[in-house]
């Protein structure tokens, strides 16, 4: 599934360069979520099942409008319907497009064990390459936004791949070529940023004074940006995380310590060669027996 | 060739070595999945998903048996004043100055210490090895616990690993050690100098 016209900047599990001679490189792209504009119409939700082959099972209404219920394998983009009331007597229904966030620093390369089963490509898409996967689910604790799946089919790991399969030849995701009211927007990261800008203007014009992009700088700024209505509370939008980072615990698993960790193991071996070869052994004489 | 003590019966012998066997091959897959300079060591499992689904089952055995065999020897493994004395003249043990160190019973206060060490790391290690068993426990527990459990599950591993090395060049180190664990038996002289208590106790003299 790797794309050989997209030039790798991280690999997971690697510890050499990724292959990155292509002298322009590519412009950091970004997919721009306008939660002001969604009506919840759930065609990203289709599109991306039509274009990557997905079927989810048919779940059962529970009263809310989120179908299917979670994100899994085979639905890798699902809106989430929050009812709130930001004013006394004031009720608001924001309707946010769940999905991989295509961390800057992700969290889940960072986290895998398996080479090459995570990728990020210099555009900042990233994504899982399931033939490398090797089913461990450490993805899972390394992300900070809960979206890896593993399949109960084939114990591999999935998530939105910011459909770089067609981003790879010029084309915008499938949510985005969909979005009947141009909620979903796809560029390069910088225009999306510019074109946020003026989204974000225009709401506060109409009353929403805290509007702002969640771009959340703790996990190096992201590849899929929302414009909220109210950038100050993030967590009103089916608990998007304020200030998310990858987890310390993941940091203290996979920083520095392992190879440090390493280091402790072989030098303990080591030790005991030389021991060996300085000290010696300790060897009984055989006339003690007779004392 | 002096006479020799019976030091281990063949059921003590072949739980040691079960638990030994399930130790190696759980120590190289998970250290293949540990970090990437030992990602070569899913080769010997049959790849990355192999590893990754024969790990915990081996672990999960070496608990089983480590058990069994931590009941047979909880009984010689309670630390006394003497230990500690012992402990303290570490230094002279390790460059081989051994006059005049106290009684040592069946075990020395070194493999006593690695005996709890073990006590501990295992059961950690099932514990936290059950919180991220993919896929039959891990979907049941929550994200938070995941990364304690990874840290813990590695930590605890580093720890075992870097006592059983300690435990296996210690058996090297002291000549005529091996044998009590593959024939059964030690020499008298073996037993007379390096667990004297033992050695009065198994003899009488």
């Amino acid at each position: 599934m790797a794309l050989q016209s997209l030039d790798i900047k991280a690999r997971s599990a690697t510890t050499t360069p990724s292959p990155n001679v292509r002298a322009a490189g590519a412009i950091p792209v970004a997919k721009l979520i306008d939660i002001s504009k969604c009506i919840g119409c759930k065609a990203c939700q289709v599109a991306c099942m039509e274009w990557n082959d997905l079927r989810d099972d048919v779940g059962t209404n529970v009263g809310v409008y989120d179908n299917p219920r979670d994100l899994s394998d085979q639905s890798w983009t699902v809106m989430r319907f929050s009812e709130v009331e930001v004013e006394q007597g004031r009720l608001e229904w924001l309707i946010r497009k769940d999905g991989c966030m295509h961390c800057a620093d992700p969290g889940c390369l960072k986290a895998c064990p398996s080479p090459g089963a995570i990728v990020q490509y210099s555009n900042g898409i990233v994504d899982f390459h399931e033939e490398y996967c090797i089913g461990c689910c450490y993805c899972i604790p390394g992300c900070p936004f809960n979206i890896p799946r593993i399949s109960k089919k084939d114990d591999k790991a999935y998530k939105c791949t910011l459909c770089s399969d067609r981003v790879g030849v010029r084309l915008e995701p499938a949510c985005v070529k969909i979005c009947p009211t141009g909620a979903i927007v796809f560029g390069s990261k910088v225009d999306m940023i510019h074109h946020a800008e003026g989204r974000i203007t225009d709401l506060k014009e109409r009353g929403y004074s805290n509007a702002g992009l969640y771009d959340p700088q703790g996990v190096g700024g992201t590849h899929v940006m929302y414009v909220l209505q109210h950038g100050d509370k993030p967590e009103l939008y089916a608990n998007l995380p304020k200030d998310p980072s990858i987890s310390p615990l993941v940091g203290l698993w996979k920083g520095v310590t392992k190879p440090l960790m390493s280091l402790g193991i072989g030098l303990a071996v080591f030790a005991g060669f030389f021991h060996f070869v300085t000290a010696g052994p300790k060897e009984v004489e055989e006339e003690e027996k007779t004392d | 060739m002096s006479k020799s003590i019976q030091r281990y019966t063949a059921r003590e012998r072949s739980n040691h070595w079960v638990v030994a066997i399930a130790f190696v091959l759980a120590g190289l897959s998970g250290l293949a999945l540990f970090h990437p300079a030992f990602f070569f060591l899913t080769n010997l499992f049959g790849g990355g998903p192999w590893t990754r689904i024969l790990h915990p089952f081996i672990g999960a055995v070496m608990f089983l048996f480590f058990m069994a065999m931590a009941a047979r020897f909880w009984r010689f493994n309670h630390v006394t004043a003497a230990d500690r004395q012992w402990m303290a003249r570490i230094g002279d043990v390790i460059r081989n100055r051994d006059q005049g160190l106290p009684e040592v019973g069946k075990y020395n206060a070194g493999q006593k210490y690695l005996f709890w060490i073990l006590v501990v790391s295992v059961p950690v290690l099932l514990l936290s090895g059950i919180v991220i068993w993919q896929p039959w426990f891990a979907p049941f527990f929550p994200i938070w616990l995941l990364r304690v459990a990874v840290v813990i599950h590695a930590l605890a591993a580093w720890i075992m690993i870097l006592g059983i090395v300690l435990h296996v060049y210690a058996a090297i180190w002291v000549k005529g050690s091996v044998r009590a664990m593959t024939r059964g038996t030690v020499s008298e002289a073996w037993a007379k100098h390096h667990h004297r208590a033992w050695y009065r106790e198994m003899t009488g003299k």
